[in-house]
């Protein structure tokens, strides 16, 4: 975790639509480093997927410029763009769209081994084998369509897709949010095991808190195509500093009942993309907000925990949410209940 | 770690599993297999002609002209005494060969053209379109009889005039599937992956679009049966004297009062093939339907 692999400058972009111009990212500056997960927490709408689109070239930046390794990503020619692809992959929200319904899971993984010449003729096959056995499918169902998987299975084979060219960078594009809760827990400690055992670095978008506090090290909460503050992801959680981060954590659900927290909440809808307020463009929802919020817009400021507000310092503190909940007898005797392997009548 | 295996029959070629798939699909529907028997049976008729055929289709015979249905011609005889069933089974060879010809063509024009349109975009989308936009102000038959009067009176011509006049349905077709396609996330990952572009078109994009195509291919085909029999009717299709059902019909408009066996067999030839095939597309595209 020390030099940065990706590093984002000015990163900007507009879509033209017959409304207007939507300014879907605005200004966002951010690096990625070797091994580090980033996530990029925000409502929908927020740019958060235009930024992992990006990432990956997948779209044209209207600014702005993505250095991954030293290469410029947004001057590389055709060819070098593909080399580069390598070493930057993407799981998708939708385990059903991602996946070729007319691909069998093993031509599938096969594709990126033979096109970056990382495996040929008889090494193909064991090739693939490793690739599903590392993110927990059975080899022997190589040759399955993705419609004979379930959800979980499926996400799975767009891991090992992604894993198949040994990337350094994985966007995970909502990654978990289309998956069952208990598969979403399967699904994140594999993340976390491929991060450890390769190296990996993620860049997680997720409007998840929940998870993002679990998986993070540092999160950039984006607020219409601007991240208004980015911080280690302790840090954060434990003290919130932009209104909006604040009105973000607080919304996160206690699973105790009987918890008091005291809840920022915010009124109205995010102002349309197209629209965008001058000054601060949080101004119109924010608790705080006074004239200069309307004229000037914030930059990040600050060291290690940046924050795009004018006002934070002298904003009161606001009480943290319970870093860990206050486990009762019943709640020690359900998880227990949970990691025992015997089964039920067992019991 | 694991999440619930989804059981899968244990046939080892996934191939064959999804045609298994398909056919039991396919056959759901009654009206389907008997679509799909008649256009079978008529494509017997059309390759075996040779052996079914029970008299010479061509050789006219004036002891036999214009002769009601009987035991030895079942379908009677035309103006030139030749025996009607041999040349509905010999006309079976223009009338198919005419719809699966003219449909390979404007499949081999049109679907490279819809794939390149949708996928690149831009002048090359431009152009092709308002190619395409042009051929479809004018109606499918009148294109086609343009096209063939242009060309010259031949089976082969009116193939070819038939094909081209169908091919800008197939170009709009394919390049609505691929626009709908390209944005899927799977597309997305080809290119993520460093596919080509061409490898993106072909391997992942083409094979998904397929289905609504052929459904339409079928359908079509249909309609350019009835299109040669058409401009057979009008004597730019298939010359005299091999037989066509549209050039049969010609020759029985004349003696509607006198021989009506003659207009009856090749109506109800083209009225039952066109039917079948029409059958076949519907149950092809329920079969098709992603959806379930």
């Amino acid at each position: 975790m020390t030099a940065p692999i990706l590093k984002a400058t000015g990163l900007t972009k507009h879509f033209p639509t017959p409304g207007g111009l939507v300014r879907a990212v605005s200004d966002v500056d951010f690096t990625l480093n070797a091994g580090e997960t980033l996530a990029l927490v925000g409502e929908s709408g927020s740019g958060k997927s235009t930024i992992g689109r990006l990432i990956l070239r997948l779209i044209e930046p209207t600014s702005g410029q993505v250095e991954i390794d030293g290469k410029q990503l947004f001057t590389l020619k055709a060819k070098e763009l593909r080399a580069l692809r390598r070493d930057v992959q993407i799981i998708f929200q939708d385990p059903y769209g991602s996946l070729n319904p007319r691909m069998t899971v093993g031509a599938m993984l096969a594709e990126p081994l033979r096109l970056h010449g990382l495996a040929s003729g008889r090494a193909v096959e064991p090739a693939v084998a490793d690739l599903m056995r590392l993110v927990g499918l059975q080899p022997d169902q190589a040759n399955r369509y993705p419609h004979e998987f379930s959800g979980g299975q499926r996400q799975r084979i767009g891991i090992a897709r992604a894993l198949a060219v040994q990337p350094r960078i994985i966007v995970c594009d909502e990654a978990v949010s289309a998956l069952d809760v208990s598969i979403q827990a399967q699904i994140v400690n594999l993340l976390a095991d491929l991060r450890k055992a390769r190296g990996l670095a993620y860049l997680f978008i997720s409007h998840d808190l929940a998870i993002v506090r679990h998986i993070a090290d540092r999160v950039a909460v984006l607020y219409l195509g601007r991240i208004v503050e980015l911080a280690p992801a302790a840090e954060l959680f434990a003290s919130p500093r932009h209104p909006y981060t604040r009105a973000l954590l607080s919304a996160i659900p206690t699973p105790d009942p009987t918890a008091r927290r005291e809840r920022t909440l915010l009124s109205g809808e995010p102002p349309s993309p197209i629209n965008l307020p001058g000054g601060c463009s949080f101004h119109p929802r924010c608790p705080f907000a006074v004239e200069r919020c309307r004229t000037e817009t914030p930059v990040l400021t600050g060291a290690g925990h940046v924050t795009a507000c004018h006002l934070w310092p002298e904003l009161p503190p606001q009480p943290a949410p319970p870093a860990e909940l206050e486990t009762s007898d019943r709640l020690k005797r359900l998880q227990a209940r949970f990691q025992d392997e015997r089964p039920m009548a067992a019991l | 770690m694991t999440d619930a295996i989804v059981p899968v029959r244990a046939e080892t070629d996934p191939r064959i599993r999804e045609l298994k798939r398909f056919l039991w699909r396919l056959g759901r529907r009654k009206t389907t297999i008997v679509g799909g028997v008649f256009v079978a049976l008529f494509l017997a008729l059309a390759i075996f002609a040779p052996l079914i055929s029970p008299y010479d289709p061509i050789a006219g015979n004036w002891a036999t002209v214009r002769k009601a249905p009987s035991a030895a011609h079942w379908l009677g005889t035309d103006e030139l005494g030749r025996d009607m069933l041999a040349r509905i089974i010999w006309g079976a060879r223009a009338s198919l060969s005419a719809g699966c010809v003219s449909v390979g063509l404007a499949l081999a024009l049109g679907v490279p053209m819809g794939l390149a349109a949708g996928y690149a975009g831009g002048w090359i989308e431009a152009t092709l379109m308002r190619l395409t936009d042009a051929m479809l102000a004018i109606p499918f038959l009148i294109l086609a009889i343009a096209l063939a009067t242009f060309l010259g009176p031949s089976l082969t011509n009116a193939m070819m005039a038939i094909g081209i006049s169908a091919t800008p349905v197939f170009v709009r077709l394919t390049r609505g599937q691929v626009i709908a396609a390209k944005v899927e996330d799977y597309v997305e990952a080809a290119r993520a992956l460093g596919n080509p572009p061409l490898r993106i078109a072909v391997r992942h994009i083409l094979p998904n679009v397929l289905p609504p195509i052929l459904v339409q291919a079928t359908l079509t085909i249909a309609a350019a049966i009835i299109a040669e029999a058409s401009l057979s009717f009008l004597g730019l299709g298939q010359q005299p004297p091999q037989p066509s059902w549209g050039s049969m019909l010609n020759v029985a408009k004349g003696f509607l009062n006198q021989a009506p066996w003659m207009a009856l067999s090749p109506g109800a030839a083209i009225f039952v093939v066109v039917l079948a095939f029409n059958m076949l597309g519907d149950g092809l595209r329920d079969a098709l339907d992603p959806r379930d």
